[in-house]
């Protein structure tokens, strides 16, 4: 399928999606969709370094959080000095080059050595980052920062089915990213990234390039992920913003689902997403973090390629077990069905 | 900003013992990650699990909590055999450590936390010793035992494990691991069995750890996270697997934390680590005492 077909209809998609939640009649809907709609755009931006190179990145949260306090800043800075605030894409724009910056730099430190230092430096970056944040009084410090939502906006009505509408077009955007890079050269050398980089390496491929365009790209969606967060949240806060949860997820997701295409992610997330939305409301938002856990473990131990790969193997085996069946005639020279 | 020379010693002092500790959370990783090639992120949650193993005795019984570590030992070795076995069956054969491997840990260290969260809440424990509130006061200088007890049997379970790693057998079999595993196959004796055991000593050293953690100060399930980037910063500056280089690059990294959170404020002192992290791997990846 042609990139274009695809956007629209994906496009196609969200706009049902849109409209089935307005259907609702409850703007409940939007608060939990846009949730889980925030982890489709984390765990596929995730994948596309993760899955697609093989690069674990464990600052899923810090580069969340570096779109979320950009605009806090800018937030802060137009509301001191009087000045008309910038609309959200803007803002998203900002939140994601900030973020996409930031990952180009740590790429270039850490990924010409082995995989598991970038791994580690991503992780001490969410430490670092917070304790930066912590110590910004400008940004609220440990205290957090309020970012006061405006109760409506015009076309659409309450201000929540605004940002729902966006963080739907920005996930549209980034499967479609996503999608583009796994069918071009770049994805076909992502790939050789992952399945043997000496090889890859030896063979030609510029892998230290690709490596930091992965993290570049996958750092400008989350900070654009992060972006709209303070207006949704209201409130703030260093503890949350840089808490394990976005990096557990944003694993956790991608991995159950499947990770080497643009499905697994959406699906992990659709997934886990709303299991989590409902868990946290019937049981408690601890629990709930506890069984993305254990899916984690379980699904890398027993199921390494996800949600897709059972659905793969289920479809193989079926047609594979009756071709075998019939094999022992068919097999045989010049005996053509 | 007027220099005062006591500031300076007694900074320099305790950030010498609280890097003796920080070797002492190092070692196992040391272990792990710098011989075995094993990313055990979840060290640290392992070493909270100690602590909260050496708080339920001291609490239910009054022992003291370094005695309790040592004699769980034995159950912290046997859980990180386990661990090995699980990790080699589903990973390391099939040479998916890279990407499954890591998720693997870090969903073990999600689940230690989560699990401690939910079973004893976010509330700071603590234990009672005879140690714990004294301090040894040497001319200007001020030495806490509460920190001095940490820091000498830190160094002490560093040395027993150097002369283990060189002297023993099963030792130098764990570092002959390191280098070439047919050779070592090829001598009759089994890396995996090799490698189980060495991770199941490196599990073990949390146990002691997490003691002397909680005799420094009170802990809840998240103090785990930010020894993360320390630990491996530690590893990384000290020379992958090298037990001295470790205990070197601990203490220097105490003592530019404590000049940091003397000088500037504690509250950031927890970047002084990822910045050494990022140097190291920017200037000497093979750290300063590596092979």
């Amino acid at each position: 399928m042609r990139t274009p077909a695809f956007l629209a209809i994906c496009l196609a998609v969200a706009a049902a999606v849109f409209g089935i939640a307005l259907g609702f009649g409850n703007d409940y809907v939007f608060f939990a969709g846009y949730v889980v709609l925030q982890y489709v755009v984390l765990s596929t931006a995730w994948n596309i370094l993760g899955g697609y190179c093989g690069y674990v990145n464990f600052g899923t949260a810090a580069f969340f959080a570096l779109g979320a306090y950009s605009t806090v800043a800018i937030y802060k800075y137009s509301a001191d000095n009087d000045v008309w605030a910038l609309p959200i894409p803007v803002l998203m724009m900002i939140g994601g080059i900030v973020s996409g910056i930031v990952g180009f730099g740590m790429g270039y430190l850490t990924l010409r050595l082995r995989g598991a230092f970038f791994s580690i430096a991503t992780l001490a970056l969410a430490v670092v980052l917070e304790t930066l944040v912590v110590n910004w009084d400008y940004v609220g410090g440990s205290r957090g920062a309020y970012v006061i939502r405006p109760e409506e906006i015009d076309p659409i009505g309450n201000y929540i089915r605004y940002l729902f509408l966006i963080m739907l077009l920005l996930a549209v955007a980034a499967i479609t990213v996503a999608r583009l890079i796994e069918h071009s050269r770049l994805g076909y050398g992502f790939a050789t990234i992952r399945d043997d980089e000496l090889a890859a390496e030896a063979s030609g491929v510029p892998t230290l390039r690709l490596k930091l365009i992965a993290t570049t790209i996958s750092g400008v969606l989350m900070g654009m992920a992060g972006a709209p967060f303070p207006y949704y949240i209201s409130y703030l806060q260093p503890d949350s913003t840089f808490g394990l949860d976005y990096a557990v997820n944003s694993i956790a997701m991608p991995l159950v689902g499947g990770t080497t295409s643009w499905v697994g992610p959406l699906i992990g997330a659709i997934l886990l997403g709303s299991l989590q939305q409902i868990a946290t409301v019937t049981i408690s938002s601890a629990v709930n973090l506890l069984i993305v856990g254990l899916l984690l473990v379980g699904f890398v131990i027993v199921a390494p390629a996800g949600i897709i790969g059972l659905v793969h193997r289920y479809w193989q085996r079926k047609p594979e077990d009756f071709v075998g069946r019939r094999r022992i005639d068919a097999a045989a020279p010049g005996s053509a069905p | 900003m007027i220099f005062s020379f006591d500031l300076l010693i007694n900074a320099l002092v305790s950030g010498i013992l609280i890097g003796g500790f920080y070797a002492a959370v190092t070692c196992g990783v040391s272990l792990a990650f710098g011989i075995l090639d094993i990313v055990n992120i979840a060290h640290p949650a392992f070493v909270i699990l100690g602590s909260y193993v050496a708080y339920i005795v001291n609490a239910t019984f009054g022992f003291d909590p370094i005695l309790t570590a040592i004699v769980v030992m034995p159950a912290f070795y046997a859980l990180g055999a386990a661990i090995y076995q699980v990790y080699y069956s589903a990973f390391e054969k099939h040479g998916q450590e890279s990407l499954r491997g890591l998720a693997f840990f870090f969903g073990l260290l999600f689940i230690t936390e989560v699990g401690l969260v939910l079973y004893f809440g976010v509330d700071y424990r603590y234990v009672d010793a005879a140690y714990i509130g004294p301090t040894l006061h040497l001319a200007d200088v001020d030495l806490p035992l509460r920190i001095l007890v940490p820091c000498l049997v830190s160094l002490l379970m560093i040395a027993v494990l150097q002369l283990i790693l060189t002297r023993t057998f099963i030792g130098r079999a764990i570092m002959a691991v390191a280098q070439d595993q047919l050779a070592l196959r090829l001598m009759a004796i089994d890396p995996v069995r090799i490698k189980r055991i060495a991770f199941g000593i490196s599990i073990a050293t949390a146990s002691v750890a997490g003691a002397l953690l909680i005799i420094i100060q009170p802990v809840e399930p998240s103090v785990g996270r930010e020894y993360i980037g320390r630990v491996f910063a530690i590893c990384v500056l000290g020379g992958m697997g090298s037990l001295p280089g470790a205990v070197v690059a601990a203490m220097l990294i105490g003592i530019f934390e404590s000049l940091t959170s003397t000088f500037y404020g504690p509250s950031w002192a927890p970047a002084v680590s990822f910045g050494f992290l990022l140097l190291t791997l920017a200037v000497r990846p093979a750290g300063l005492m590596g092979r």
